[in-house]
């Protein structure tokens, strides 16, 4: 069956497919404008949760954050209930960004442009001159404020973290999540934490790209040298990666192997060492950290579809939230966390090794460009395929990391929400 | 004392230092126990200490350009530094504190040119023997947004 233009128009399958299989992607995923407004449509307001902020973000009542699901702007406040409610970003009379600030406290949102006034769960509640001046104008007594309003979005929280949905129909979160996925959260935010910092990452590439990255464990070794080049001995590690059954969520971790340890006392003192005094950290505290799980992981890094990835880096810890912006242009915000009962040395230690990630991180820096690579490679490739080939063709968990199961994990989810 | 030529000038050098990629003499305008970071405005205004590059000494600096030059991957591009003069908020013949407002255009090997970063660098300088060194830089940039990555210094 061939896919026309208008069957794109009339909401039919933009990109075609070769097979069911998920070892071909099409190259036309990353640049084609209406897969992007059929993905805003069906996946990021369709049956996901959105990550949208940390409860600690909006601790008390009033406080808010504006931020987006998909390219959609939405509000997330709360109300004195103590409640988290999110609501669209988009004043119900012209259309106009309601809140105008990344953050801030609000007894309620007046639009500027005509004064239109929403509560904090996102109800209409004042339309300014609704009676007329002096009786002239005015809206017609028929006009009914509880009739009209920002799109309202569910709320979840999890772990202290605030997602939402546009979708009545997606599953609760744990259902969502899994145990799997949830028992890996809840390692890392298993007690309360707070914001050390917030950047933004600019790339130059479709939102998939950088997803496919987060999941894809094969290139961390090959595209990422800083461990390699300063002979940085990671003990001897085993690791994996876990896929959730829907396919969309991810964990790949690395751990310490205790029967590798025992074995071999070079290893029980520094978590580095080099026998070359050509490339050797002169101040290695930059890797210096301290136990604080005691299941041995050094590294975990967990995906929610999505665009919500949770790092935890040895002791550095982070969430990142992957928002699109047009088809080749992506926006990643990086939320560095530390516990709120750290001490101060823990801390010190968390700041030094958050030069690890980040737009400058020495093993990250790399991801803020490879999907540019890819983007501007393959313009003119539109009816070409990558190849995820790697480790078969399943999307099961693996003790390999020389796999591309969770990026196929990604496709599965990907192609049910859209259809394909 | 020190003054706003000595320090202008110690700017200048800097920035040429970066921009003819001359990287490995950047740390040598800091201490040994310097402080560096890369934050922006509204993380200083937040207080919210974490940096898009951390450092407490001038070996993590040195570490950094080596990582630069061995380990790390990135399009080959330059930076071209503006400083502005440096305003100077207390200064003695050991110490000073300016700030110094920059603009760093990213010229890639492609030939695209445009606006990499404005900001103000927070800056605490000693004197050790006659020579100005950097014990505090905090490049904290105007905007939250990095593009692509950041390899070069600020």
């Amino acid at each position: 069956m061939s896919h026309s233009m208008g069957e794109s128009l009339a909401g039919q399958r933009p990109v075609h497919w070769k097979s069911e299989r998920l070892t071909r992607v099409p190259f036309a995923l990353y640049a084609d404008p209406d897969v992007a407004a059929r993905e805003q449509r069906r996946i990021f307001r369709g049956e996901v949760w959105n990550y949208l902020c940390l409860e600690a973000e909006i601790a008390e009542p009033g406080r808010f954050r504006t931020t987006f699901v998909g390219e959609t702007p939405v509000v997330v406040v709360r109300d004195d209930d103590g409640e988290i409610y999110a609501f669209e970003n988009r004043c119900a009379h012209r259309g106009a960004l309601i809140a105008l600030e990344k953050s801030g406290r609000a007894d309620d949102f007046q639009c500027v442009y005509h004064a239109w006034t929403y509560n904090r769960r996102g109800d209409l509640v004042g339309v300014a001159f609704e009676n007329g001046v002096k009786g002239k104008g005015g809206m017609p007594s028929t006009f009914c404020k509880d009739a009209h309003g920002p799109r309202r979005l569910r709320v979840a929280r999890f772990c202290g973290l605030v997602f939402a949905s546009f979708s009545e129909d997606v599953p609760d979160i744990d259902d969502y999540l899994g145990d799997e996925i949830a028992g890996r959260i809840e390692r890392v935010l298993h007690k309360p934490v707070e914001v050390i910092g917030r950047f933004t990452q600019a790339l130059p590439n479709n939102w998939k790209l950088y997803v496919e990255n987060v999941k894809d464990s094969y290139h961390a070794s090959l595209l990422h040298l800083f461990f390699t080049t300063f002979e940085l001995n990671r003990l001897s590690q085993k690791g994996g990666v876990i896929v959730d059954p829907s396919g969309g969520h991810h964990v790949s971790y690395s751990m310490i192997d205790k029967g590798a340890q025992d074995g071999d006392s070079s290893y029980r003192d520094q978590a580095l060492r080099s026998d070359s005094d050509r490339y050797r950290l002169r101040d290695p505290s930059v890797l210096t950290g301290f136990s604080e799980y005691d299941d041995g992981i050094t590294l975990q890094i967990l995906s929610v579809f999505p665009g919500f990835v949770l790092q935890q880096i040895q002791n550095c810890l982070a969430l990142r939230q992957v928002l699109p912006k047009g088809v080749a242009r992506t926006e990643l915000n990086w939320t560095y966390l530390g516990y709120v009962d750290d001490t101060a040395e823990q801390r010190t230690v968390r700041l030094k090794q958050s030069n690890l990630v980040g737009p400058a991180g020495f093993i990250s820096m790399e991801d803020g460009a490879v999907g540019g690579f890819v983007q501007r490679g393959i313009a003119g490739a539109d009816d070409h395929d990558a190849i995820v080939e790697m480790g078969g063709e399943g999307t099961g968990s693996s003790e390999a990391r020389a796999t591309e199961t969770s990026v196929r994990g990604f496709w599965k989810a990907y192609r049910r929400l859209m259809d394909e | 004392m020190i003054d706003l030529l000595a320090i202008a000038a110690f700017n200048a050098a800097y920035a040429e230092a970066i921009d003819s990629d001359s990287l490995e003499r950047w740390p040598a305008f800091f201490c040994a126990d310097c402080h560096y970071r890369i934050t922006n405005l509204e993380n200083e205004r937040d207080g919210l200490p974490a940096g898009i590059v951390w450092a407490d000494s001038r070996a993590m600096l040195e570490d950094r350009i080596a990582a630069l030059r061995e380990a790390n991957i990135y399009e080959r591009h330059r930076y071209r530094h503006l400083l502005g003069l440096p305003l100077i908020e207390t200064a003695d013949a050991h110490c000073a504190t300016a700030r110094t407002p920059f603009v760093v255009a990213r010229i890639m090997h492609t030939g695209e040119s445009g606006l990499f970063a404005t900001g103000v660098y927070r800056d605490r300088f000693v004197n050790l023997d006659g020579r100005l060194l950097l014990a505090e830089r905090v490049a904290v940039c105007d905007s939250t947004v990095t593009d692509t990555l950041l390899a070069l210094p600020l």
